[in-house]
């Protein structure tokens, strides 16, 4: 197995807003290796976001608050990092693409000029050689005539070629780990089929870890190696992509995957999971996922589960498998 | 009298772009052609499922089919009558034999009125109930239909999450017993979980009203769920059409193929998505002549850049439009 490059331990993300605290990730651990794809899978309000932008030190505080945890980037906790250190690592060791490239991207700005202010500002590089830089990645990227396209605006682009170029964003100061979030979400399917082929092919091409993160479990099934889902703030399985597809073991991963229309097979009926997820200003006790699981028992209302490993590799949390 | 609940012929909207003064002049305006010359039926009790990618025309179809805006040319018969030709006093009627669900949630519900009051309106519009006594149990029943109940009658939508709010949406179209429901990609912004539900509820409204689908979305998975019959959109044209398994299990036109081919499934052991289709999107404004695949398609030949290929049936109601298939 390749060495860690990022582990999360523990981590807690707490929001002090008016209406009151929202512990939006509790106790999230996981590690991904070099060279690894990491998927973290899981519907709205599940933390997914909250997570990846901690790992960048883009939440705000306040009124985010890191209640407890590290975050070990190399070996080092990147929480004690001042903001100097923080932007040493961000653009250049730890990239990120953002869901909308329509509001990720500035719209005054030429797109030429983006990107190569990411090449100017982390690798000090002048006016000339980062437009030379530029159009190299936007050439790599799969962007047509970039020499031309250098000079044009965000809205002469379609939403594929957006996300484009905040890849080659990203890409340009060969970083070691990409946070994708929700990168395909806002496309179409044959264009999204385009962006994860460049995806895996830049992964290849430079070995970089990758931590996906994304709703659609078709998209983890051919993208990832190992799979981490999130519910109401917790990560409550994880796995090898195979184990998770062939053995799902929380009933809110069984559910999931049950509730999902085939592309193959048709049945009458979907099996959704009945009611919906918990205010998360006021969530139940124990359990998050306790009110919409058929295998409820009285210890799921009182007692939050914990991660635990019952097969190699594979971690639940749920009393169902302790 | 006709068998087709609704039957599109020859459908075109052509929407001019800078249709200034001078631009007309200099004969330089430009025609955004975003539904062009489409047809297709759907029977009653039947769901059509209509797919494409973005900008292929399936919502102005959606808009076109209820006159929300008007086609440029073709008929539009709704139970063998020419919609196009009702004056306005039968069109308030017809909106009580179409209604829409729209995509978003959030924006197609009134912030500002209770759930009482956006229910209400369509019976008052369509004087369908009189006094409060009557609207009130008419919105209860309604509530019943979707799955929410009464305490939810006096709240107003922001307490609703995504999934209950389009519940809502679905009571507000069921309101004025409707016979044909347009859904405009009415599940694309919900959580897949929550998706379930509202694709369940879809599926025993149409049992228990007997109603007729035309169920817009890009999500394939979803589309071969829902429909019984399947027109395939692209950069408006209907590349093919058939039923549901056919359309699924053999796909005749290169572009549905492609759509096929690109979808991720959620199962590791199935072949990865691949992409047969290279190069982008053709424009809708002042397409070329032919085929509007040319360019992409890998069994390209002279005559598709020519001639745009008509749709034919090609045995069992399996309809194709290209040249080589």
């Amino acid at each position: 197995m390749a060495d860690p490059v990022l582990q999360l331990d523990d981590l807690t993300v707490r929001f002090h807003l008016k209406r009151g605290q929202l512990t939006a990730i509790d106790g999230v651990t996981f590690t991904v290796h070099r060279g690894e794809t990491f998927g973290l899978v899981g519907e709205s309000g599940s933390g997914k976001t909250v997570t990846a932008r901690s790992v960048m030190r883009l939440i705000p505080m306040p009124p985010g608050e890191i209640v407890r945890g590290r975050i070990l980037y190399e070996g080092t906790n990147i929480l004690e990092h001042s903001d100097q250190q923080m932007r040493a690592l961000r653009g250049k060791k730890i990239a990120m693409v953002f869901q909308e490239p329509m509001s990720a991207l500035n719209p005054v700005f030429t797109v030429g000029k983006q990107i190569a202010d990411a090449l100017r500002t982390n690798l000090g590089m002048s006016k000339k050689e980062a437009k030379t830089r530029v159009i190299e990645l936007m050439q790599l990227v799969g962007i047509p005539s970039p020499a031309a396209r250098y000079d044009n605006y965000v809205h002469e682009f379609s939403g594929g070629m957006r996300q484009r170029v905040m890849l080659a964003m990203a890409l340009s100061c060969n970083p070691v780990f990409l946070i994708a979030d929700e990168p395909t979400t806002a496309l179409d399917v044959t264009i999204q089929a385009t962006i994860l082929e460049l995806i895996r092919s830049m992964i290849e091409r430079f070995n970089m870890s990758l931590i996906f993160i994304t709703h659609n479990l078709g998209v983890v099934a051919h993208t990832c190696d190992t799979i981490g889902v999130m519910y109401a703030s917790h990560l409550v399985e994880l796995g090898t992509k195979n184990e998770l597809f062939a053995n799902p073991l929380h009933p809110y991963t069984v559910g999931l995957l049950n509730s999902i229309p085939r592309l193959d097979a048709k049945a009458k009926y979907l099996t959704p999971i009945t009611g919906s997820v918990c205010n998360m200003l006021q969530p139940p006790n124990g359990c998050k996922f306790h009110p919409r699981c058929g295998h409820a028992m009285d210890i799921c209302t009182q007692e939050i589960p914990r991660l635990k490993e019952v097969a190699p590799g594979h971690f639940v949390a749920c009393h169902l498998h302790t | 009298m006709s068998d087709y609940f609704l039957e599109i012929q020859n459908l075109t909207k052509y929407f001019l772009l800078n249709n200034d003064v001078l631009s007309r002049l200099t004969g330089k305006t430009r025609t955004l052609k975003a539904v062009d010359d489409i047809s297709f039926f759907i029977k009653p009790g039947e769901t059509l499922g209509l797919v494409g990618e973005s900008g292929c025309g399936k919502s102005t179809t959606a808009r076109l089919v209820t006159r929300l805006i008007e086609p440029s040319s073709g008929a539009i018969l709704l139970k063998g009558e020419d919609l196009l030709a009702f004056p306005p006093s039968r069109m308030l009627a017809m909106r009580k034999t179409i209604q829409l669900v729209f995509q978003d949630p959030y924006s197609s519900l009134n912030p500002r009125k209770t759930v009482m009051q956006i229910l209400s309106r369509p019976l008052e519009v369509h004087d369908l109930a009189h006094g409060w006594a009557a609207k009130r149990r008419q919105v209860l029943h309604l509530l019943r239909l979707v799955g929410l109940g009464v305490e939810h009658a006096d709240r107003y939508p922001h307490e609703f999450s995504g999934g209950q709010r389009q519940r809502l949406a679905i009571a507000r179209a069921l309101a004025v017993s409707p016979q044909l429901i347009i859904g405009d990609e009415p599940v694309s912004a919900l959580d897949v979980s929550i998706q379930a539900q509202i694709l369940n509820l879809f599926r025993e409204l149409q049992e228990e009203l007997n109603l007729t689908y035309l169920f817009i979305a890009h999500d394939l998975s979803v589309i071969r769920h829902i429909s019984d019959r399947v027109a395939v959109m692209y950069v408006g044209k209907i590349v093919e059409m058939g039923t549901v398994e056919e359309i699924f299990t053999h796909p005749q036109h290169p572009y549905t193929q492609a759509l096929l081919a690109a979808v991720p499934e959620a199962d590791p052991r199935k072949p990865p998505p691949r992409l047969t289709l290279h190069g982008e999107l053709a424009t809708p404004i002042d397409p070329p002549p032919g085929c509007r695949l040319y360019g992409r398609c890998p069994l390209a030949t002279e005559i598709c850049s020519q001639v745009s290929p008509p749709l034919s049936d090609r045995g069992g109601a399996h309809y194709v439009a290209c040249h080589n298939v």
